[in-house]
C-alpha cells in the first residue's frame, strides 16, 4: 500500500523542479497517473455498488418479514400505555449503527440524534450503548464517559436473532439500572430515503406502574420479566434489520454517485490529457520546423 | 376501444382492492399476528381460534379473550382459520400478547410448519443435545443444553403425533 503511494509523492516533488524546464512533459505524466488512479477508484466504487445492491435486495426481503415482528413487539407497550417514570431520570440510549462506512449519512444521522440529546440539560443521567464501531468512533471523543458498552462485528453479515439476543443480554447484564430509554435506528422508507426513528425501552417498574396493566390477566413478575427480555431482543432484532437495509440502500446510492463523479472526473482528465499531448506535439513540431528554417 | 377496456380493467382492479380492505378486522374479531425471526405467518389476519403452549399451561384464544401476556414454551401452535382450515406450526420460544382490543400477537424466536420438520433429524438433534447435557462442564452450559434437550424432545413429540 505504501509502495503505491510513494511514487506519487516523488513525482510531485520532481514535478516542481521540472516545472520551469519542461512543464508540459511533466504534467502529461502527472495527468496520466491521476487518470489511472481515478479509473481504479471508479472500478472499486462500481463493484462496491454491485455488492451492496445484491446485499440490499436480501436485506429488503428480510426486512419485509421483520416488520410485523417489530410492530408486534411494541404493540403491548402502546396498548398498555406504558410511560416513562418521571421520578427516575436515568435513561439509556442505544445507537444502532454498523462497523462499515462509505454509506452516506446513515451512521452520522443516528449519532447526531444522540449527540443532540446529550447536549441538552439532564444529560448526566444518560448512558449510551453503541452497536457498531461507527457510532462509537463518532461519539467517543466528546461523550466517551456516557458510553457503557460497545458491540462490534455488525454489518458484515445480515443480522440474526442471535445477534439481537446477545445485545439484549449485554444490556440486561450491564448493571445499569435505567428507568426508560430509546433505541435509535434508521427506519428504511425507500431506496433513496430513510429517517431516524426510535423504539421505547422501559424498566420492569415502569411497566408495573402502567395505567392499563390491570386489565391484563394472570400476570406475575416472572412472566413479565421473561416477556420483557424477549420483547427487548425482538425490538433490537427489528432495529438491526431496519438499520441493515437502510445502510445497504444508502451505500448503493453513495457508491453510484461516487462512480458517476469519477466518470465525470475521468472525462475532464482525458480531455486535458489529450489537449496537453497535442500541445506538446505542436510545440515539438514548431521547434523542429523553426530549427530547420534557421539552418537554411 | 382500448381506452374503454383499460378503464374497465382499472375498475375491476379497484373492486378487487376494495374486497381486500373488507377483510380488515372488524369490531369483535381478532387481528392475529404471528411472526418469527425467519418468517411471517399471519399479519393482522382474522382467524377463528389459536391454541398456544405457554409456561403457565397450554391455552386456546378465541375472540374477546381477556387481555393477557404469556411466554411461549417449545411446542405446536394450532391456528384455526375462519374457513375451518387448521395449520400447525412448531415454535421454539417467544411471547404471546392478547390486547384489550382483541388483537393477538404471537412472536416466536423461530417457527416452522409441522410438515417441514423431519423426524430423523429431530431424533438426531435430541441425542446430540442429550450428550451435550451429560458432558456440560459448568452451570450455564448445562442450562443451555437442558433447553436444547427440551426443544428437541418437543419436536420429536410433535412430529410423531
Amino acid at each position: 500500500m505504501l509502495g503505491r503511494f510513494a511514487p506519487g509523492v516523488c513525482t510531485q516533488v520532481t514535478m516542481g523542479v521540472n516545472q520551469q524546464q519542461n512543464r508540459n512533459m511533466a504534467t502529461l505524466k502527472a495527468i496520466s497517473m491521476r487518470l489511472k488512479s481515478v479509473k481504479n477508484i471508479q472500478k472499486i466504487t462500481q463493484s462496491m455498488k454491485m455488492v451492496s445492491a445484491a446485499k440490499y435486495t436480501r436485506a429488503e426481503r428480510d426486512l419485509r418479514a421483520a416488520r410485523p415482528y417489530g410492530e408486534g413487539a411494541v404493540q403491548f407497550y402502546e396498548k398498555a400505555e406504558v410511560t416513562a417514570p418521571e421520578d427516575e431520570p436515568k435513561q439509556l440510549y442505544i445507537a444502532m449503527t454498523s462497523d462499515r462506512g462509505l454509506c452516506g449519512a446513515v451512521h452520522t444521522g443516528v449519532s447526531k440524534v444522540i449527540r443532540n440529546r446529550l447536549m441538552e440539560p439532564g444529560a448526566e443521567n444518560i448512558k449510551v450503548i453503541c452497536v457498531g464501531d461507527k457510532s462509537r468512533s463518532i461519539l467517543q471523543r466528546l461523550y466517551g464517559k456516557h458510553i457503557i458498552s460497545v458491540a462490534n462485528e455488525i454489518g458484515r453479515l445480515p443480522p440474526t436473532f442471535l445477534d439481537a439476543a446477545k445485545i439484549a443480554n449485554a444490556i440486561m447484564t450491564s448493571g445499569y439500572d435505567f428507568g426508560s430509554g430509546k433505541i435509535i435506528f434508521n427506519k428504511f422508507k425507500s431506496v433513496v430515503s430513510y429517517t431516524q426513528s426510535d423504539l421505547p425501552l422501559f424498566s420492569q417498574k415502569s411497566i408495573e406502574n402502567a395505567p392499563k396493566l390491570a386489565v391484563y390477566d394472570s400476570l406475575d413478575s416472572d412472566v413479565l420479566q421473561s416477556y420483557m427480555e424477549f420483547s427487548l431482543a425482538s425490538m433490537l432484532f427489528y432495529a438491526l434489520k431496519e438499520g441493515a437495509c437502510s445502510e445497504q440502500s444508502s451505500r448503493m446510492t453513495a457508491m453510484d454517485n461516487a462512480s458517476k463523479n469519477a466518470g465525470e472526473m475521468i472525462e475532464k482528465l482525458t480531455l486535458t490529457f489529450n489537449r496537453t499531448r497535442q500541445a506538446v506535439i505542436t510545440r515539438e513540431l514548431i521547434e523542429i520546423i523553426s530549427g530547420a528554417a534557421a539552418l537554411e | 376501444m382500448a381506452f374503454a377496456l383499460r378503464s374497465m380493467l382499472r375498475n375491476v382492479a379497484k373492486k378487487i382492492q376494495v374486497r381486500g380492505y373488507a377483510e380488515a378486522p372488524k369490531e369483535g374479531e381478532m387481528a392475529f399476528t404471528f411472526a418469527a425471526g425467519n418468517k411471517v405467518f399471519y399479519d393482522k389476519q382474522v382467524v377463528k381460534q389459536i391454541d398456544v403452549p405457554s409456561f403457565s399451561g397450554a391455552f386456546g384464544i378465541l375472540p374477546k379473550h381477556v387481555p393477557t401476556l404469556a411466554v411461549l414454551k417449545p411446542g405446536v401452535v394450532t391456528v384455526t382459520e375462519n374457513d375451518g382450515k387448521q395449520s400447525k406450526i412448531f415454535v421454539s420460544s417467544g411471547t404471546i400478547t392478547v390486547n384489550d382490543d382483541s388483537s393477538v400477537q404471537v412472536l416466536a424466536e423461530e417457527a416452522h410448519p409441522l410438515e417441514n420438520l423431519d423426524r430423523g433429524a429431530a431424533q438426531e438433534a435430541l441425542s446430540k443435545a442429550q450428550s451435550e447435557f451429560n458432558s456440560a462442564a459448568n452451570e450455564q452450559a448445562k442450562a443451555e443444553a437442558a433447553i436444547a434437550v427440551e426443544v428437541a424432545e418437543e419436536i420429536v413429540k410433535a412430529v410423531s403425533a
